[in-house]
């Protein structure tokens, strides 16, 4: 048996990977490298294939076509236990039958080592996440928090180079979710192995993550930094999954020095930076708006405001109190939600009604351009653009 | 408006409806469990003559009765038998189901179609093929294959539903933890299935104690005590006959409180495993 030390290279490549499951394709022709020793989070809504590429890494699935390569060598067809991977099971799957101990001691019973060993060893472990005074109860007798931190010792017992965490925060309430997920980042840190991650919650990837892999229907929409992923999503699915911007859409009305001036479809216009392209006139463009880069006014009643560039108008529909800021919804009689967060001062030095209508206003300079679909270019140089413009 | 605790008239209904099942049910074996004390001068009937364990003593007495001791004897050897071969093929066939095979539909409706056979004719014909065959019908060649087809897809059944709630990703652990085939099945399935194996084995058991149908042609020359007792009723007119009913009752219990009671304590042990302090 290959034994794999934590110093072992853990980048994991996967490499051009297709999985179908009878007719349905869970993953298609996909592509990522993770570095060694880099917190990955694969994020995603139920089906997009984030925990299928999970156990293909581990060797609980088998690829369809395409390649898993740990550390530069391709692990298909190797055993589980030669590839270097551990894996924590959504709910944990620790066995009910056996004591805190015996669990964390499992892999090292599989492999023969004596009882006093393999103790010596798990309690080791045990004290490591705290629990050697729990040795002796069984699973069922730990809280979930527990349980999670029991889950741990048992992946690490085998010196993985690869963590594999299925949903690991999931199973916990909301209080335990938050300190545990700083914990495995902790844990991740101290180790330095690679830790591979699947949820379908945001602000965990966000939290915990070197890299965030956005993915949707067995694909990549965006592989990135936890920061770039928040503040330049690529396209408008990750925009509105990441939920951190809106996403504005229109038609090109013009565009000059670098900025196209769009109209959305109720009356709102605004400007899009688009850089070195000249999109076509009336063609469409995406761009979006972080949520805490808006202001709110009021609109007196009885009067007109000013429309303007970088403005929408609507009705507030919800109000949520989030602590540190107030989430305003605008109804804008489109189906695009329409979000601000108002910093807790700033809405409650002028608080907001449900159904009171409300202007809302940007920066040009906080909008970026999304990527969905090509755009349409003008064959003409940007001269002909600004002549339009007018 | 009825207050809050008024229960509907449905909860009257369904109560009535339980209480007659319950006296369908147990009011004859009570009748029969208390004339089988009926003093040595006593009919079969109401009222008791005296109150004595004659009938009991008389069961012990070969020559009155019939073969009741030796009948005992074979029913429970027949059905340990029959549970434990069903406790193994129900298991390895539920494990296999697991996996999608060519014709898993067909198997499983193969083996499940016996339930729905008459009985009595499954009998009949296991005895009327080994007649052709030549070879001898006894009760634990073919009583016993008659039984299995009866016990068998029962345990698979069970089985189904025990694997139904059993999750796959405690044995993906284990493999994950370097475990072989072998020690995945021995370290982490069979010991979580336990229950439910040990309730495979009770029915096994009791289905084969008291079956009459598929066994009553297929028997042999020897017969099982439910196909004596019922020789017993056409020929024995004492209360002997209720001595039995009472003996074989208190045998069901008590294999079903060995039953209940080895899963208790197979949980007792690992709560009681995980009580200890350091």
């Amino acid at each position: 048996m290959a034994p794999s030390t934590s110093m072992a290279n853990g980048e994991v490549a996967v490499v051009g990977v297709t999985k179908r499951f009878g007719e349905t394709t869970a993953v298609r022709d996909l592509s990522l490298t993770i570095p060694h020793g880099s917190y990955c989070c694969l994020l995603g809504p139920s089906g997009c294939g984030k925990t299928t590429i999970l156990r293909m890494i581990a060797g609980h699935e088998k690829p369809t076509s395409g390649d898993i390569r740990i550390g530069g060598q391709s692990v298909l067809g190797l055993p589980q236990i030669q590839r270097g991977t551990a894996m924590m099971f959504q709910s944990y799957a620790l066995f009910p039958h056996r004591s805190v101990l015996d669990n964390v001691a499992f892999a090292l019973k599989m492999r023969g080592a004596s009882t006093a060993d393999r103790h010596a060893k798990a309690r080791e472990l045990l004290t490591k996440v705290q629990l050697e005074k729990f040795a002796d109860r069984l699973p069922a007798q730990l809280s979930g928090g527990q349980q999670q931190r029991v889950a741990l010792a048992r992946a690490l017992i085998t010196n993985p180079r690869v963590l594999l965490l299925d949903e690991p925060l999931s199973a916990l309430d909301e209080y335990l979710r938050l300190r545990m997920r700083g914990e495995l980042r902790r844990v991740q840190k101290e180790l330095g192995i690679t830790f591979v991650h699947v949820t379908h919650t945001q602000l965990e990837a966000i939290a915990v993550a070197d890299t965030v892999v956005v993915m949707a229907q067995g694909h990549i929409e965006q592989a990135a930094s936890a920061r770039d992923i928040f503040v330049s999503p690529r396209n408008a699915y990750v925009a509105r999954f990441i939920g951190g911007q809106n996403v504005l859409s229109g038609t090109v009305e013009s565009t000059m020095n670098g900025v196209a001036a769009v109209a959305g479809k109720n009356g709102a216009r605004f400007a899009i930076p688009v850089g070195s392209l000249h999109p076509l006139r009336g063609s469409p463009l995406w761009g979006s708006i972080r949520r805490d880069r808006i202001a709110i006014e009021k609109i007196a009643p009885g009067t007109k405001p000013a429309g303007g560039l970088n403005t929408i108008q609507g009705e507030v529909h919800t109000l949520e109190n989030q602590g540190s800021y107030v989430k305003v919804t605008l109804d804008l009689a489109d189906n695009e939600e329409f979000v601000a967060n108002v910093s807790d001062e700033n809405f409650f030095a002028s608080p907001l009604d449900i159904g009171e209508r409300v202007v809302a206003r940007w920066s040009a300079s906080d909008v970026r351009l999304l990527d969905d679909g090509p755009i349409a270019q003008e064959a003409a140089p940007a001269g002909a653009a600004m002549a339009t413009a007018g | 408006m009825h207050g809050d605790d008024a229960r509907p008239w449905t909860f009257y209904a369904f109560a009535a409806f339980f209480t007659l099942f319950v006296l369908f049910l147990y009011g004859p074996m009570f009748v029969i469990y208390i004339l089988s004390f009926q003093g040595p001068n006593g009919g079969m009937t109401f009222p008791l003559n005296g109150v004595s364990l004659h009938w009991f003593t008389a069961l012990v007495s070969q020559t009155r009765v019939g073969d009741i001791a030796g009948s005992f004897v074979r029913s429970i050897g027949l059905a340990a038998i029959v549970a434990v071969v069903t406790v193994v093929l129900a298991v390895l066939a539920g494990l296999a189901f697991r996996r999608r095979f060519r014709g898993a539909a067909f198997a499983f409706y193969l083996a499940i179609a016996s339930l729905i056979m008459p009985g009595l004719f499954v009998g009949l014909g296991i005895a009327l093929t080994f007649r052709l065959l030549g070879m001898p019908t006894e009760w634990f060649t073919t009583g016993l294959g008659a039984q299995l087809t009866w016990t068998l897809p029962f345990g698979l059944l069970i089985m189904f539903a025990v694997l139904g709630r059993f999750n796959r990703s405690y044995e993906e652990a284990a493999i994950d933890l370097g475990a072989t085939n072998w020690q995945k099945v021995r370290e982490v399935t069979l010991p979580i299935l336990l229950p439910g194996i040990i309730g495979v084995a009770l029915f096994g058991f009791t289905l084969s104690y008291d079956e009459i149908a598929r066994t009553a042609l297929a028997a042999g020359s020897k017969n099982t005590l439910p196909l004596e007792i019922w020789a017993m009723t056409t020929n024995v007119t004492s209360p002997t006959l209720y001595a039995v009913g009472a003996v074989t009752t208190i045998v069901s219990f008590v294999v079903i409180i060995l039953a209940l009671g080895s899963i208790a304590i197979v949980q007792r042990r690992r709560a009681a495993a995980g009580m200890r302090t350091e």
